[in-house]
């Protein structure tokens, strides 16, 4: 490493240089992002969409649920009003008025006068006997002496002291209804007074209730049949339409459809010790528009672009994936090449170291064997002559093959397979030191081992290892000057791991070129290293399983740390 | 052919003193030396048609030596030796004026073959 300006101490662990990665990594980043950005982009809309669902509710029941409750609950309150009214009147005349002047046909007239003008409505009155027989009657027909005894409203009217009756046609032929009161005399002994009093009085406190035009407010009974008359739903007598749902005792109000499909708000109530059921119903304007019909386009709404909003997130993620993986691919291919042409390098290097420590040997033997041959060769009256230049001939050849061979391994250049074998880390240090070990004793190196005692083999590949620490100390070599010091230490790290470190007391590396040591073409050598020696290392250590610190300081030195598995994970 | 005076430098002691005597048994006026240093001594006290130097040697390498000598005898041919030559180390022995760059192991007959091309030259 050449020299560097500044920096202090500090320690990188670099990411994982380009790999391609498993489908199934891309697969989790697409639906990472898929999740991610609908996450984002639909959870304000819901928010939004559940917030104006709730104010248009709310707003819906102001605007017309409201006001059909208020009107349905004061029309039965005036319906029975109207109703009490008459039943009072009728209870103070049975109450005040002498028997006797009830059953004289004069005396009734004048009471059902009085009537008729204090209340109104009053058609006629009848006086009946605890047998149903009219002792006397008061009205425009001539009903006296009639028997009610077989008739329902009598039965009642004896045990529950009041009847009021539904609208019937009778023998009068027009709409009216009846009420009655009883009195009761000593023993089982009682009378009734009955009163007939027209609809019309009845309709007119229905429709004195202000109604819009498209609004309708009528009694029915509970059999549905019309009391009195209806804007669309029918003249009097005929079979209400609408079905409502169960009574209660005040007013509700429901969305429905009528019978024709039209979308209406019903309210409904009983009115109370009468036959009748208010009913009213406002068909929805066309500005508000039907709450389930607005409810569905809303959701609608949402729903379509909930739906759009996912199409172009799931089309945009799974384009964004694929791009990321095809740049992987392309990052990774890189890396593989870049690897190879340096392994390729390293290979050679190390043919070099090889061939170089034989080659002298071999010249040496070369020099003696020709000696001896020039020996026997010169010498005259040799002894076995032809015996000892055979054997001769036959050394220097086998030197021509061993030389032969070491010129070849200066051009070696083989891609070496992955291989786990158990390795001593001892030893293999010591082997790839024993390249540098010339250059060392000629720069006066000194290096030192510092070995942990019983130190487990490991598993992993031997050729790799050899380039990983053949690159660190190649690296370490270049730092220091000549009769610097360098640091083997190896030592077990937990049960897992075993731990090389390689220190030197060199120049040093800045905390900024610290940073990009294991990029790739990162290089500070003067000249021009090709930047790939410490990358691929760091690829290889990661490779193995292992990781590769490094700590450094300007002027103080760098201390490069290899981690390797005992045992290497499948 | 001209008698010749060679000057064999290489740290391996066995290799010079060998080669040296395999000169001498051929008429050619040899010496070894095993330093660098030691032969631009003897180079300075006499000059000799050829030198044949190792490349890598302790103390001064074969490169430093060949400069030297080439500073002072131009004239004078050196045959560098080594144990592995890549194409920059043979560029460099060039530029420093070696008359040739040769492989060990050599056989002795072209090492003969090129010191008749050398002192012909």
């Amino acid at each position: 490493m050449a020299p560097h300006d500044r920096g202090g101490p500090a320690e990188v662990r670099m990411e994982r240089p380009a790999e391609l990665h498993s489908r199934t990594h891309y697969r989790r980043l697409w639906k990472t992002m898929v999740i991610s950005t609908s996450v984002v982009a639909l959870l304000p809309l819901i928010i939004l969409t559940i917030i104006s669902y709730l104010q248009y509710k709310k707003t819906f029941r102001m605007e017309s649920i409201n006001p059909v409750h208020n009107l349905t609950a004061t029309t039965k309150h005036s319906l029975e009003f109207f109703l009490s009214e008459r039943l009072s009147a009728l209870t103070m005349v049975i109450n005040s008025t002498p028997f006797e002047r009830l059953a004289d046909g004069d005396g009734l007239a004048g009471t059902l006068a009085n009537l008729a003008q204090a209340f109104g409505g009053f058609i006629d009155l009848g006086l009946i006997d605890a047998q149903g027989k009219q002792l006397s009657y008061a009205g425009p027909y001539n009903l006296g002496g009639r028997d009610y005894s077989d008739q329902e409203w009598f039965h009642e009217v004896g045990y529950r002291d009041v009847h009021i009756s539904e609208v019937f046609m009778g023998y009068r032929k027009y709409p009216h209804f009846v009420i009655a009161v009883k009195q009761q005399l000593e023993g089982s002994d009682f009378y009734v007074l009955r009163a007939t009093i027209a609809s019309e009085r009845l309709n007119q406190s229905i429709m004195f209730t202000n109604l819009d035009p498209s609004s309708d407010a009528f009694l029915i009974n509970k059999h549905g049949v019309i009391q009195s008359p209806s804007r669309f739903y029918g003249a009097v007598f005929e079979q209400c339409p609408l079905s409502l749902p169960p009574l209660g005792t005040d007013a509700q109000v429901v969305e429905e459809n009528d019978e024709a499909g039209r979308p209406i708000i019903l309210g409904y109530a009983p009115v109370e010790r009468s036959p009748f059921i208010l009913v009213l119903v406002k068909r929805s304007g066309a500005l508000m528009g039907n709450w389930a019909t607005l409810r569905t386009e809303l959701f609608g709404f949402v729903a379509f672009s909930a739906l759009l909003i996912l199409l172009v997130i799931v089309y945009g993620s799974t384009y964004l994936a694929r791009q990321v993986r095809d740049a992987d691919a392309k990052r990774a291919d890189i890396f593989h090449k870049m690897e190879y042409t340096n392994k390729l390098a390293a290979i050679g290097r190390l043919g070099a170291g090889v061939a170089h420590e034989i080659n002298n040997p071999l010249a040496i033997i070369s020099q003696k064997a020709g000696l001896m041959k020039d020996i026997v060769t010169m010498t005259e009256e040799f002894p076995k002559r032809e015996k000892f230049l055979d054997l001769i001939n036959s050394i220097l050849k086998s030197v021509d093959r061993c030389s032969n061979i070491t010129h070849r391994l200066l051009g070696f250049a083989k891609h070496m397979d992955v291989q786990t074998e158990p390795i001593h880390l001892e030893l293999l240090l010591k082997e790839v030191f024993g390249f540098l070990e010339k250059e060392a004793m000629h720069r006066n190196l000194n290096v030192s081992f510092d070995i942990a005692d019983d130190l487990p083999t490991i598993l992993s590949d031997r050729g790799q290892l050899q380039q990983v620490f053949l690159n660190i100390l190649n690296n370490a070599f270049a730092a220091v000057p000549d009769g610097g010091d360098i640091g083997i230490a190896i030592y077990p790290n937990g049960e897992l791991y075993e731990a090389v470190d390689i220190k030197d007391n060199g120049s040093g590396i800045s905390e900024e070129n610290l940073k990009h040591i294991f990029e790739p073409f990162f290089t500070t050598k003067k000249g021009g290293g090709t930047g790939l020696g410490l990358s691929i290392t760091y690829g290889i250590v990661e490779k193995l399983g292992g990781r590769i610190y490094v700590e450094s300081e300007v002027g103080v030195g760098t201390k490069f740390t290899v981690m390797l598995p005992i045992k290497r994970e499948p | 052919m001209k008698p010749m005076r060679i000057l064999v430098v290489d740290d391996e002691i066995e290799f010079v003193t060998t080669l040296v005597e395999r000169l001498e048994l051929r008429s050619i006026e040899a010496e070894g030396v095993t330093r660098g240093s030691e032969a631009l001594q003897r180079i300075a006290e006499k000059p000799f048609d050829i030198v044949l130097l190792d490349v890598k040697m302790p103390g001064i390498g074969g490169m430093e030596v060949i400069r030297k000598i080439k500073q002072e005898h131009p004239e004078m041919h050196v045959i560098l030796l080594t144990g592995h030559g890549s194409a920059e180390a043979v560029e460099e022995a060039r530029l420093a004026g070696a008359f040739e760059f040769l492989m060990k192991p050599v056989n002795i007959d072209e090492l003969l073959r090129i010191f008749r091309l050398a002192s012909s030259d």
